[in-house]
């Protein structure tokens, strides 16, 4: 029975934040450290022809000024962290400035002068794909990613930026609503037989959609501050992630991985956005190598959404066909990224959500990503996935009432299960429950009883929803690394990063588990790099307890397994004779004879070699390597690299159900109800399974209603760049007494049973309200997100307003 | 003499003017150096958390500045630095206050309260503090110091507000991990209305 695994605990840096006394980067100061402030582009596409320093340079505290050239140049399409002759959008960093006091640096940013050549920008991805457009590069206007045979026969996988036009014809017809024949697209994968799937349905749906971009808007800026000692660059940096920035970090700085400690005890918020080294840490650390001077570099909330990152946006047709008996037989679906401008797009993951929300017999995606000179987009809570739940949702509804079945029914029919695939691949899942989660979800939501009710009252009317979210749920092939000190203690080292969901924490207790030691004889070991720490996936896309469980619980196994060997030497037999228990390692058949695990360490470190990580396998990561070196002689050290066998992606999904009531003089509606049921496995920490559940459904009411981009189209300029004019949920615009559970099947390629939840538990929640949205409105099919009460009133008032236009950035 | 110049009403001032400023800070610095005031004008003792504390304030700077790079006292966050997000929130004369939004000289007189002096002086955590801790409340945890502010105000005004009172008290600290019904059950465990 599970002593640690789906039992609660109190993550042990949870009293700092409620103190106030946990440290983020900008908490940290250095002797001697000075203030960086960086100029940013005015303008949204343009060109660099001088720049003169010389009066800020004069200013009595001024210490210097870093600019693109004292940095490695980053030739197109990269997203360098400063902009050396061209800039492509309002925000970008030009340079950075750095005085004795920030209020210096801010005025000396107001000295320089530079010049600068007006180009022409573009704010909308088929504007710029129509015959004419503007491109928001000078080298065209579509990042294609290319793979050419390199030496002995080794791909080399690139990317370029082209320019590529659609005939007006496609452009008319995407935003008629039509496929957009004579479009060209960078992205195409088919399976099975479209043609004949669309002759087997009974019922074909064809919509338009689109979805607009918004920033992460973490809360804490990405503050960094960085300085070097006795040769190595000590970084504080605000970051999802622990471990998976050293490598990059390290690259940008030229140093070697042993030269860098990266220190990141807590992060305010990443949501996507810091998973690993952004290019902006660049400035920090090189900087400060520059001045031979600690460099604490803070920006403004302004800034932050500037290079803060951003959710792709998408303008999209689909065609789906759907047999009497309501299974999707055929999916032909196009996207159109805004890539913004790091030109990346998520419509792949967007069609994958599609292959599991509907097991297509057959299907055919097209896609393409278009540069727009607005900010550089990147990874945000489910990306791609998660639009995609809050258009199709209201798509899937209408097709459910066009073969006559109840919209859970529909789902149920199509969603996928453990003999299922997911992407376009077609890959296998480790397993999948979403049919249970949609009836456990239905009984708690009170789904049928709810359908039943009135939906009108007065000028009020109700609407009820169901959504899925889904994303990836885990990885395999990190390290993981115990010691058991010599007082008994079992160390855990975690390389997972902080960033509020405590998972760097619930993964610990696999080795817990496995070890058998009670929660309050372990410690975490976290939050710099220089307390040796494994090699371990980014935080993010989900994957943290399903990849990190893992990987704690195999180092526990290879501790094991040392102590029994441990216990042979010393005391007779095999390593089989012995068993653990009771913080001891005995023999099975006479449990007097044994070690307490205190003195195991001890005799681990009298035999060295392996047992005390003097040698480590082969097979771990350089970075592991490193932490192992670090820690070798100082107990029993357990040390692995996950290699547990097994096959398919361990997937989350998550399921809502959504009630509002809707005034239809206003537009504005309220959220009555909202549950959701997670199929994430064995949940592993209930209270946090509980706030990741939560916190993913706020996400989901400013996906699917709230939160977008708005760009003036006349000058490229963002008219949204603070948090309460982008709007992300407040306490008044979400249900707070919501109901979250989960299906607690475990996963049988994790030894926990666990799988990761993050990001669906947004999806479903999006899906869930823009379906109820449509219910409301006896089935109106808005086809964007987010759906605004701007666009819903105007609905209701019988305005000439339409979204067909998919328009994006601006409305 | 006391000055009734709050930072928004300066800045407000600043662009109807017509003067260009691309920063807050670059409009505290103008401002600052016109001020013309002296060294000894600037010292200033301040009541924080119950303590005296003399420091050296610039006529325009904020009280969230103050206690952050003057105090060392990093627990008031800056999230926004624009009176949006709640992050600094501090109590002043028991009122919550948004810190990067008040001006240090305008609070001499003040007793003001941070998140360091929350806790009981023998390491006793508040019980707002316990009971975000028993939610499980915080995310991330950098709005954190600024909703057990608005929390511990709410509590001292109504020590047993309904849920909806303690959502319309908070509404002025953004959470953008998304916690607020762990912060409001905390609210109500902290109110004693929750087991």
């Amino acid at each position: 029975m599970s002593t640690h695994i789906g039992k609660d605990f109190t993550p042990p840096d949870i009293a700092g934040k409620v103190t106030g006394e946990i440290k983020y980067a900008e908490d940290y100061k250095r002797e001697g450290m000075v203030f960086a402030r960086l100029l940013t582009s005015p303008m949204p596409s343009g060109r660099v022809v001088s720049i003169d320093t010389s009066e800020a340079l004069r200013m009595d505290g001024v210490i210097g000024v870093f600019t693109a050239d004292d940095l490695p140049p980053v030739p197109p399409p990269g997203n360098p962290a400063l902009a050396s002759e061209y800039v492509t959008y309002v925000g970008q960093p030009i340079l950075a400035v750095a005085a004795i006091t920030e209020e210096i640096a801010e005025s000396a940013i107001d000295k320089i002068r530079i010049d600068f050549e007006r180009r022409d920008f573009v704010v909308d991805p088929l504007e710029s794909l129509s015959p004419g457009g503007s491109n928001a590069y000078p080298e065209g206007n579509v990042l294609v990613r290319t793979r050419e045979e390199g030496p002995e026969g080794a791909p080399i996988v690139g990317a370029e930026i082209r320019d590529i036009k659609w005939p007006q014809s496609a452009i008319d017809a995407i935003k008629s609503g039509s496929e957009p024949v004579g479009g060209e697209f960078t992205t195409e994968w088919a399976f099975g037989d479209l043609d004949a799937g669309f002759a087997d349905a009974a019922q074909i749906i064809e919509e338009p959609f689109v979805t607009i971009g918004y920033p992460h808007h973490s809360l804490e800026a990405r503050t960094g501050m960085a300085y070097w000692e006795n040769g190595k660059c000590y970084f504080h940096g605000s970051s999802q992630s622990q471990s998976a920035n050293n490598a990059g970090l390290a690259r940008m700085l030229g140093i070697d991985l042993a030269d860098l400690v990266f220190i990141n005890e807590a992060t305010g918020g990443g949501f996507g956005s810091k998973i690993g080294p952004y290019p902006f840490m660049a400035i920090t650390g090189n900087f400060a190598r520059v001045l031979n001077r600690p460099v604490q570099l803070r920006i403004t909330r302004e800034q932050e959404f500037y290079i803060g990152s951003a959710r792709s946006g998408m303008q999209g047709w689909i065609k789906v066909g759907v047999k009497e008996n309501g299974k999707v037989s055929a999916v032909d679906l196009v996207i159109v990224n805004d890539g913004g401008a790091t030109g990346g797009g998520s419509g792949n993951s967007s069609a994958q959500h599609v292959t599991v929300a509907y097991q297509p017999e057959n299907m055919r995606y097209r896609g393409i990503s278009v540069y727009t000179n607005t900010t550089p987009r990147g990874a945000q809570r489910g990306p791609g996935q998660n639009e995609m739940a809050a258009v199709l949702a209201p798509m899937t509804d209408k097709a459910a009432k066009a073969v006559g079945m109840d919209r859970v029914a529909f789902r149920k029919v199509n969603v996928l299960d453990s003999n299922g695939f997911q992407g376009g691949s077609q890959g296998p899942v480790t397993s999948a429950f979403v049919r249970e989660a949609l009836d456990q979800g239905a009984r708690t939501f009170g789904w049928d009883e709810k359908l039943a009710l009135p939906k009108q009252n007065g000028s009020k009317v109700r609407g009820v929803g169901v959504g899925i979210g889904y994303h990836g749920a885990g990885g395999r092939g990190y390290d993981g690394l115990v010691r058991i000190a010599p007082d008994g203690r079992l160390h855990i080292h975690s390389g997972v990063g902080n960033l509020g969901t405590y998972s760097y924490a619930g993964t610990c207790r696999a080795a817990a588990e496995a070890l058998q030691v009670p929660w309050e004889r372990c410690e975490i070991v976290h939050g710099r790099s220089d307390k040796h720490l494994p090699h371990s996936s980014g935080q993010g896309g989900s994957n943290t307890i399903f990849t990190h469980t893992r990987t704690n619980w195999v180092a526990a196994q290879d501790a094991i397994t040392k102590l029994k060997e441990i216990a042979a030497t010393d005391l007779g037999g095999t390593a089989d004779d012995y068993v653990i228990g009771d913080e001891r390692v005995y023999n099975s058949s006479d449990s007097s004879i044994g070690l307490t695990y205190a003195q195991a360490a001890q005799r681990a470190m009298e035999l060295g070699g392996k047992y005390s990580g003097q040698e480590y396998p082969d097979d771990i990561n350089p970075l592991t390597q490193l932490a192992v070196q670090g820690l070798a002689g100082s107990g029993l050290i357990g040390v692995a690299k996950d290699n547990i066998p097994g096959q398919g992606q361990p997937p989350g999904v998550v399921v809502g159900f959504c009630e509002i009531e809707m005034d239809k003089d206003t537009g504005k509606f309220e959220i009555l109800d909202y549950t959701a049921i997670a199929d994430c496995g064995t949940v592993v920490h209930p209270k946090n399974f509980d706030n990741a559940m939560r916190g993913g459904a706020v996400w989901g009411v400013g996906l699917a209603s709230l939160e977008r981009h708005v760009y003036d189209p006349q000058n490229g300029l963002p008219a949204n760049t603070g948090l309460y004019q982008n709007k992300p949920p407040t306490y008044l615009d979400v249900n707070t007494n919501t109901k979250m559970g989960g299906v607690n099947i475990p996963d049988p390629q994790n030894p926990t049973g666990g799988r990761g939840i993050g990001e669906p538990t947004q999806g479903a929640s999006a899906a869930a309200l823009s379906s109820a949205i449509a219910d409301a409105l006896d089935g109106h099919l808005f086809n964007t997100a987010p759906t605004t009460t701007d666009m819903i009133v105007n609905h209701l008032a019988g305005n000439t307003y339409s979204t067909k236009s998919l328009k994006t950035n601006t409305f | 003499m006391k000055s009734k110049l709050t930072r928004r009403r300066f800045i407000k001032g600043v662009i109807f003017s017509g003067a260009a400023a691309t920063t807050g800070t670059g409009i505290y610095l103008a401002a600052n150096a016109q001020s013309g005031q002296s060294a000894a004008e600037r010292l200033v003792t301040l009541n924080i958390n119950g303590r005296e504390r003399r420091v050296d304030v610039l006529p325009m700077e904020t009280l969230a500045n103050t206690l952050r790079y003057k105090l060392n006292m990093t627990g008031t966050k800056i999230g926004c630095n624009r009176g949006e997000c709640g992050a600094c929130t501090v109590l002043i004369d028991g009122v919550p206050n948004y810190a990067c939004s008040v001006l240090t000289q305008n609070v001499k007189d003040k007793a003001i309260v941070s998140i360091e002096g929350v806790k009981e002086t023998d390491g006793t955590l508040h019980a707002v503090q316990q009971a975000f801790i028993a939610e499980n409340a915080p995310q991330c945890g950098f709005c954190t110091p600024g909703q057990v502010m608005s929390a511990v105000a709410l509590l001292n005004s109504n020590p047993r507000p309904t849920k909806t009172e303690a959502a319309a008290a908070m509404s002025g600290n953004l959470c953008r991990c998304g916690a607020y019904e762990h912060y409001l059950n905390g609210v109500m465990r902290a109110s004693g209305q929750l087991a």
